[in-house]
């Protein structure tokens, strides 16, 4: 009962706060909303301590959804260690996240719509998280979608906003193709959807080879690939990603929940989810391993130059994923649920601190026109630097554990694709560092650089906001090592238990992690070090060397600054291209072509038939007169011709 | 109650109150009043009448089942014969449920000549209702043939502006097409001797023959589809309709066509379904992907949401000839959450077209601000559309490609990329009708939906959910019937396949 109500408790809330908003106000929507959240907060805390630690893994069967010839699904709830973590970091992440909201929204005018949408998006993710099918997962994956669409449009007036809301469901659905076609090849090839039978199933299929797309190619690698390419869209991996950045134009709230701590991590949570598939293909491991790779590298190397505050953040969002997905690429699952839980826990951190400061800065986000304001939100400024030191992975706080357990299982790994994640996952870590403090000097120190106006402004929030801080800072500080022994540690065989499946003879990089050479474990730190050093240098001590190097190398700079140029590639290969096309088919295809030779130009036709001949009716008896002798001409003249 | 004539009492009880409103008499007022009143009594009568078939339906028989059979004309083979199965009868509720919804839907918008419009309406219903349940062949032509004229004379006088040329567009295809099937329906009867559905399902027509039978009646079933590139009458009459006719042509008459592929050319050619296949597959990839981008660059609200439907139906054709149960079930699931999703899109049109009298979605823009229930319908009925898991446009579309996936791969692939492109062309509406910002002077004083436009929806959504949350409800009687169809395929595919080596 509580594993059901602990779901189904958001729904409740979001459906009351939605429709009855009017009759109970803002303060009944935001008290109903968060109230079933800390229901369901403590209940999945209950949830995690008998699924998790005691081991009692149970599946609740709902209800009946489909069932049409072979294929038989179910609505039903899965719960088992992976579910559990999960449900722990989406509920709790959401509670603080529901309660900041009442204080950061306080001045909208349609909280209970906000409320209603918060509590809508955390059902949507629980029943991803517990899914025990795939097409339930989907269900989940396209509910947190819409969540996210209604939530970055939430300023419907605003043109950008309107339109990011429509580029991140747009994007995502190219990714949800990709995964739509990878549950139809699951079910072609073990005639089921339903998680248990299909993991059962996966040895015996291992080499099984299927004609796919005018292809002969291996079953199961193929059915990963297009399951892959939904976790790239969900996870805004490189290629996918242009619609996080924008995702920026919701409220900062939603950014913290949904683009930094929960949806975001659905496409790592769902590839893990099938580690007992992924396990089976190399190839297809191999490609989530470069693709994590770059776009943990890509995405940091963009953030160096951003100059708005949730951007930035935004990209190093991205960027961490990438170090999840790699983790995964070298059958490190259990790193990379570990990384995505310190990560929720600081990246939401992060988030809300930055709403709090863009809160102070009367809505400023630009980072350029903050600084020296550190006096003045004292908490504030005090958590950004806890978010920051977990991010880049400072000793001790909770990125450090995760992150280097990725990057050493990376190495471990003994693959190319795994070494390579390794450099670039380094890379990245500089400079993760790097633009962290970019940002918290540009943010906080140095001189004021907001006109006076706005400084005299500038105010710590109130307590509503900072409480879910400093219990998100408390995750940030500690969830590091209070899960390293249970995640990734000596106990993780007895605290996973056969949630995450892994070929420990193929891909021993779980195993060999802990014995990796002294440097390699060292080095993300020493890099971590000299990023921050970096920074320092750069926009605290010399400040003129940013605008130098920007100018010097030019071309570099605008290409990161424009992110690669992601953005107007597709607009080019495809917007454009769709709208033209659209219309050529419209006008060229409907109008001129089909219609043109079809109705219209056979009612012409014969309207111009009918008009020609009408002619010939003149009304003179000679023309008649002619014709008739025309004709007897003719026919005698045919007639003698014949009679020959 | 069980011996009573059911579906001949669906079929026959609107045209009885179709006479009741004819003798009505009276100062225009009050026969208008009058008329609305008996038009959406009679309907409501008649969709509680269509409960009592479902209740007495057993869904377990694939058999044609509420069997009548009476003389018709005499001396012939020709009878009336009605009959539903796990196929049927849920188009035969789908009328039934969305006619009394069109009334109620133009209480308000409709204001000339009530008196006919709500015969009209009511004789339309007959027509659809009768040809769902028709057993024999002519009669399912009378019937097929018969919505044409109802449909006809609502666009051609309750039209918009550009109503005669969109009318006379619709009746001349679908005309053109239907001249193609009677020639063929003579030939069936020549060969079998008979026009009894059943029969005629049973009996095996020489392969090519079944080649051109097969092309003839897909003239007359892809027009009515509209499967492309026979589909631009589609988009006119549309425009052209007044709502409640729009409702009633996505509702119910777009899927007279792939009723008609499910019930003769499927069951009756199989040897031509199976060759003809590529060739439907390729007409529905392009409509899917052609009528998306078309439908994306649309500057008014009915003809976008037009072309939206001709690429959902080019799911349903893509279902029904992959042969799978998967498909076969999607297509049919396809067609009846088509039928609601887009009649109440088409309501939502209507909704605003009657407060401003304009479909240019540029001249909307900033809905929700001061339509907040208005913009909550729109947006779920957006979504269902964009198919949604939970909601009733999911099911199909997902299980249409499940089914087609086994089959062809290119298929499964091609069709899935209207996943995205419907989410492209129909948040793009969306955006540009409801979100924003409030800027015109006439829309600043527009009002939200009143009760009775509320009420009209509510059935619609509750529907929405169910089929998205519950298909099996939908799906269980549907069982038999599409395995007997599909085993019969297979049967006669089997058979062909030995003659042709024994031939060897």
């Amino acid at each position: 009962m509580m594993y059901v109500a602990a779901i189904f408790l958001p729904l409740l809330g979001s459906i009351v706060a939605g429709l009855f908003g009017r009759f109970i106000g803002d303060r009944g929507a935001q008290i109903v909303t968060c109230t079933l959240l800390g229901v369901s907060a403590l209940s999945s805390a209950l949830i995690f301590k008998e699924v998790a630690i005691d081991g009692n893994y149970v599946t609740i069967q709902i209800l009946h959804w489909m069932q049409s010839g072979t294929l038989d699904v179910s609505w039903a709830l899965k719960f088992d260690t992976l579910t559990a973590v999960m449900m722990i970091v989406v509920t709790w992440v959401s509670f603080m996240v529901h309660v900041y909201s009442v204080g950061y929204m306080s001045h909208d005018p349609a909280i209970p719509r906000f409320m209603s949408y918060l509590s809508l998006f955390t059902f949507a993710m629980l029943m991803l998280v517990t899914a025990d099918n795939l097409v339930q997962l989907f269900f989940g994956w396209e509910g947190v979608g819409v969540a996210s669409y209604l939530l970055i449009g939430f300023w419907y007036q605003k043109p950008s906003a309107c339109a990011a809301a429509i580029k991140a469901f747009v994007v995502n659905r190219v990714g949800d193709f990709g995964f739509a076609l990878g549950i139809f090849g699951v079910y072609f090839l073990f005639d089921s959807v339903t998680f248990s039978s299909i993991f059962a199933a996966a040895p015996e299929k291992a080499n099984e080879v299927v004609h796919f797309f005018g292809m002969d190619v291996n079953a199961i690698t193929i059915c990963c690939l297009l399951l892959f390419v939904g976790a790239m869209g969900k996870s805004a991996q490189l290629g996918l990603h242009t619609w996080l950045p924008d995702a920026m134009e919701g409220p900062t709230p939603v950014s913290a929940l949904i683009h930094a701590a929960t949806m975001v991590t659905a496409g790592v949570f769902m590839v893990a989810r099938m580690s007992p598939l992924f396990e089976y293909s190399t190839t297809a491991l191999t490609v989530v391993t470069v693709i994590g790779a770059a776009t943990a590298f890509f995405a940091a190397t963009v953030g160096c130059v951003q100059n708005d505050i949730k951007r930035v953040i935004a990209y190093s969002t991205c960027s961490q994923l990438g170090y999840m997905f790699f983790a995964i690429g070298v059958s490190a699952y259990q790193a990379a649920i570990f990384h995505l839980m310190t990560h929720a826990f600081f990246k939401a951190l992060l988030f809300l601190g930055a709403g709090s400061v863009i809160h102070a800065m009367s809505d400023e986000q630009d980072i350029r026109r903050m600084g020296g304001i550190w006096k003045h939100v004292k908490v504030t400024w005090v958590l950004m630097w806890i978010g920051s030191l977990a991010l880049a992975g400072v000793p001790f706080f909770a990125g450090y554990y995760s992150k280097d357990t990725i990057l050493e299982a990376a190495w471990a790994s003994h693959t190319w694709s795994g070494q390579l994640a390794y450099v670039m996952g380094v890379a990245a870590a500089f400079l993760t560092a790097f633009y962290s403090w970019r940002l918290l000097i540009l943010t906080f120190h140095g001189k004021p650089r907001a006109d006076e106006h706005v400084m005299a402004h500038v105010h710590e929030s109130p307590a509503v906001m900072v409480l879910p801080l400093l219990v998100l800072a408390c995750g940030a500080v500690f969830s590091g090592w209070l899960g390293y022994e249970m995640f990734v540690g000596h106990a993780a065989h007895d605290f996973w238990r056969g949630s995450i499946k892994v070929l420990s003879d193929v891909h021993g990089a779980m195993e060999n992690l802990h014995h990796v050479e002294k440097w390699v474990a060292l080095t993300p730190t020493v890099v971590a070090a000299s990023g921050i050093v970096l920074a320092y240098i750069l926009y605290m001590f010399v400040p003129s060397i940013p605008g130098a190097l920007a100018s010097t190398f030019k071309g570099v700079y605008l290409f990161l600054l424009n992110k690669w140029y992601f953005d107007e590639l597709y607009d080019f290969l495809f917007v454009k291209p769709a709208f033209k096309l659209g219309r050529g088919f419209w006008q060229g295809g409907d109008g001129a072509l089909i219609d043109g030779v079809g109705p219209d130009g056979v009612a012409a036709a014969t309207k111009s038939i009918a008009q020609k001949v009408g002619k010939l009716q003149s009304g003179y008896l000679y023309h008649y007169a002619f014709a008739m002798l025309i004709g007897v001409a003719v026919f005698v003249t045919w007639y003698m011709f014949n009679a020959r | 109650m069980t011996d009573w004539p059911l579906l001949s009492l669906t079929t026959f009880l609107p045209l009885v109150g179709a006479l009741f409103i004819l003798a009505i008499r009276g100062d225009a007022q009050v026969v208008a009043r009058n008329a609305r009143n008996v038009a959406l009594l009679t309907s409501v009568a008649t969709f509680v009448v269509s409960l009592f078939i479902l209740g007495y339906f057993d869904g377990a028989s694939a058999e044609f089942q509420l069997k009548e059979s009476a003389v018709w004309l005499p001396g012939t083979v020709i009878s009336y014969s009605m009959g539903v199965d796990g196929i049927s009868v849920w188009f035969v509720l789908l009328s039934t449920f969305l006619t009394p919804i069109c009334i109620l839907s133009s209480i308000g918008a409709v204001e000339t000549r009530v008196k006919e419009y709500m015969v009209a309406f009511l004789v339309l219903e007959t027509m659809m209702v009768g040809m769902f349940c028709a057993l024999d062949m002519v009669l399912f032509y009378v019937f097929f043939e018969g919505v044409l004229l109802p449909m006809f004379i609502i666009i051609g006088v309750w039209g918009g502006a550009r109503r005669v040329y969109a009318a006379y567009k619709l009746f001349l295809y679908t005309l053109l097409g239907s001249v193609l099937m009677l020639v063929a329906m003579l030939a069936m009867y020549f060969n079998a001797n008979t026009t009894d559905i059943p029969t005629l399902m049973a009996h095996s027509f020489p392969q090519n023959m079944q080649l051109w039978l097969w092309l003839a009646f897909f003239a007359s079933f892809a027009v009515k589809v509209p499967m492309w590139p026979v589909h631009t009458w589609l988009p006119d009459a549309h425009v052209e309709a007044p709502t409640a006719g729009s409702v009633i042509l996505a509702g119910v008459l777009l899927k007279m066509g792939a009723y008609g592929f499910i019930r003769f050319s499927v069951p009756m050619f199989p040897l031509a379904s199976e060759y003809f296949a590529p060739l439907v597959y390729t007409l529905s990839i392009v409509a899917v992907i052609y009528t998306s981008l078309v439908a994306l660059v649309q500057e008014d609200m009915k003809k976008l949401i037009a072309y939206s439907s001709v690429a959902h139906m080019g799911y349903v054709t893509i279902g029904i000839f992959s042969m799978t149960t998967q498909g076969v079930e999607g297509a049919l699931y396809q067609m009846l959450s088509h039928g609601v999703v887009s009649g109440a899109l088409f309501l939502c049109v209507g909704v605003v077209y009657d407060r401003m009298h304009t479909r240019e979605i540029a001249r909307y823009g900033g809905l929700a601000e001061r339509m907040p229930k208005y913009a909550l319908v729109f947006m779920f009925m957006t979504m269902a559309s964009v198919g949604l898991p939970g909601t009733g446009g999911f099911v199909g579309e997902f299980l249409v490609l499940l089914g087609v996936f086994q089959v062809n791969t290119w298929v499964a692939l091609f069709a899935a990329t209207g996943l995205i492109l419907g989410a492209c062309y129909a948040l793009y509406l969306y955006r540009r009708v409801v979100f924003g910002r409030l800027t015109r002077d006439d829309l600043k004083s527009i009002l939200d939906l009143s009760p009775r436009e509320a009420f009209m929806f509510a059935p619609l959504i509750v529907i929405v959910i169910w089929m998205g949350i519950y298909p099996i409800t939908f799906l269980e009687p549907m069982h038999a019937s599409v395995a007997k169809l599909i085993d019969n395929y297979e049967l006669a595919r089997a058979a062909a396949e030995t003659l042709s080596v024994a031939a060897r």
